[in-house]
């Protein structure tokens, strides 16, 4: 709080990341001499620009396991995601109307799925275990004949847990559904195999991955052939399913992100992970009644989602300006109700409201965690000795016997 | 959200922190707000026999507004008789503290914790007072 001008840590690495700077370099040459549109078919400037599209292309389909010709290039892991739901959807729909995914998707699957439901579609919304992950015999009993597709997660953004997506692609795989995975939060953090996985369509975006803003893409399967209607229609670029002039700095800054990743992805995971127990460790040295959102154990290196009992989020990330971490507080989202996906795990109203998310990502190092743990707990004990719920569970009172009035 | 200087400051350095003993026939307690709904203030004042407040303290889980209006209205109501403590309006607590529009509950959870603060005072020396009369 006293130094003003401290530089700022950024722990925010699921909100968006800085984009390598070996990702800028690959895209420069692309903004000033190699501008050239990749669709133009009868000179060099577009057949430069092509060439480097399909470099990126493969560069992305690589790191999924999947063949260049299998990826679309949008604007960002929400276009793609609109795209499989209602694509997918609106193909196979007469037949088969009926869409199953998760309570804890993000917001764009979610109302993509409210969009659908609004034209006549049926979706059933999967709830999650207290870990965060689907049960899979659930999931089983929602598919029926009328199921065209089943959207499931790779990696949740807000707590990080991995969902069973092999399995889930067994499941879907055996039942003719199409699987779609947001993998937004997962590219470059869990191995990712599409025909191992059996998955049919996977949403990409670049920002979360080190490459720049406005980019990401689609994975659609070929074999078996999967049919999406496009959103976005005009001059068929993206075998039809994505008009629209393809922006070649921005892809091949996404393959350029892909590759690094493809090389160092291992390394820098088992790194993080060990910056992430030892934060994790810090914490539990120092403060009581802390919990973990989301399984321990089952979830992305990067991400730690703790709630601070007793301690309110908004008012934690005010003492700690100089941090930048995110909550589940209801204060900091625009609806003033907590996060949708804590509540779905089953954590109580009041523990959601305490909840920061701590996200550790390539540039993080040691002595800044050891900054923030500092800064967090010295907040926390602040703020505890300033709560009447810390004083109340000092004194042995539950707070869960006092009949509160809701408001 | 950008918050007023004077909201920080009481956020940051927040005025008369703590707690009395609630059992003291010369304190009332106003405990108001839910957990789950993310904002629980308590308030507590120490009243004189001549009715004046002469002490008030809080305690406050929420978020920095809930924090600022708990602290500003304790420093509001010392000295202050409890009716003139029972007048305080939370739009003098929101004017005060430029409380944005979604943050206004925080100053009405402030002035439910001053009146219940008094009516509990009230009622734990109603029958004194009963007493005193006949």
């Amino acid at each position: 709080m006293n130094e003003l001008k401290a530089k700022p840590i950024y722990l925010d690495y699921q909100a968006t990341t800085p984009t390598d700077p070996r990702v800028v370099d690959a895209m420069l040459p692309y903004f000033t001499e190699k501008f050239g549109n990749p669709h133009s078919r009868n000179h060099s400037f577009g057949w430069e620009a092509e060439d480097a599209v399909e470099v990126a292309r493969g560069q992305v389909a690589k790191i999924i396991g999947a063949s260049a010709k299998e990826i679309i290039f949008t604007s960002g892991a929400t276009e793609s995601n609109n795209l499989a739901l209602k694509g997918v959807m609106k193909f196979y729909g007469k037949k088969k109307p009926h869409l199953i995914t998760v309570v804890t998707e993000h917001k764009c699957v979610l109302d993509s799925a409210r969009h659908l439901e609004q034209e006549g579609y049926k979706v059933t919304y999967l709830g999650v275990k207290e870990n965060g992950l689907i049960d899979l015999e659930e999931l089983k009993a929602a598919i029926t004949d009328e199921t065209a597709l089943v959207s499931v997660m790779g990696v949740n953004n807000e707590i990080g847990v991995i969902q069973p997506l092999k399995e889930i692609g067994e499941i879907c795989r055996e039942r003719k559904v199409f699987f779609h995975t947001d993998c937004a939060q997962a590219v470059g953090k869990i191995d990712l195999d599409v025909d191992d996985m059996k998955i049919d369509l996977m949403s990409i975006s670049g920002h979360k991955i080190y490459g720049p803003k406005g980019i990401g893409a689609l994975y659609v399967r070929r074999r078996p052939r999967v049919r999406v209607i496009a959103q976005i229609t005009g001059g068929g670029q993206e075998r039809g399913m994505r008009s629209g002039t393809l922006p070649t700095p921005l892809i091949v800054g996404l393959g350029k992100a892909c590759d690094i990743l493809s090389n160092e992805m291992a390394e820098e995971n088992a790194r993080i992970e060990k910056l992430r127990d030892y934060t994790l460790q810090r914490f539990r040295d120092r403060l009581e009644d802390i919990y973990v959102n989301g399984d321990e154990h089952v979830r992305v290196s990067g991400n730690l989602n703790i709630s601070f009992a007793y301690v309110e989020g908004e008012s934690l990330l005010m003492d700690i300006k100089n941090i930048a971490v995110s909550s589940g507080s209801a204060c900091t989202s625009a609806s003033l109700e907590p996060s949708y996906v804590l509540r779905a795990l089953g954590v109580d109203e009041e523990l959601a409201h305490t909840s920061l998310r701590i996200g550790i990502g390539r540039y993080t190092t040691k002595e800044e965690l050891d900054e923030a743990v500092d800064a967090i707990c010295t907040a926390v004990e602040r703020l505890r000795e300033m709560s009447p719920l810390w004083e109340m569970a000092q004194e042995g009172i539950d707070i869960k016997s006092i009949e509160w009035a809701e408001h | 959200m950008a918050y007023s200087e004077k909201l920080i400051d009481h956020y940051e350095n927040p005025r008369n922190v703590g707690s009395m003993d609630k059992n003291e026939t010369s304190v009332g307690t106003g405990l108001v707000g839910a957990p789950a709904c993310g904002d629980v203030m308590k308030l507590q004042i120490k009243v004189t026999p001549e009715g004046i407040i002469e002490d008030a303290k809080f305690k406050t889980f929420g978020c920095g507004s809930a924090i600022a209006s708990s602290s500003l209205i304790t420093e509001w109501v010392k000295g202050k008789s409890l009716d003139e403590a029972g007048s305080i309006k939370n739009s003098q607590i929101a004017e005060e503290l430029a409380l944005p529009p979604v943050k206004i509950h925080c100053s009405i959870l402030a002035e439910d914790a001053i009146k219940a603060a008094i009516s509990d005072y009230k009622t734990k020396n109603g029958a004194a007072e009963v007493d005193a009369a006949e």
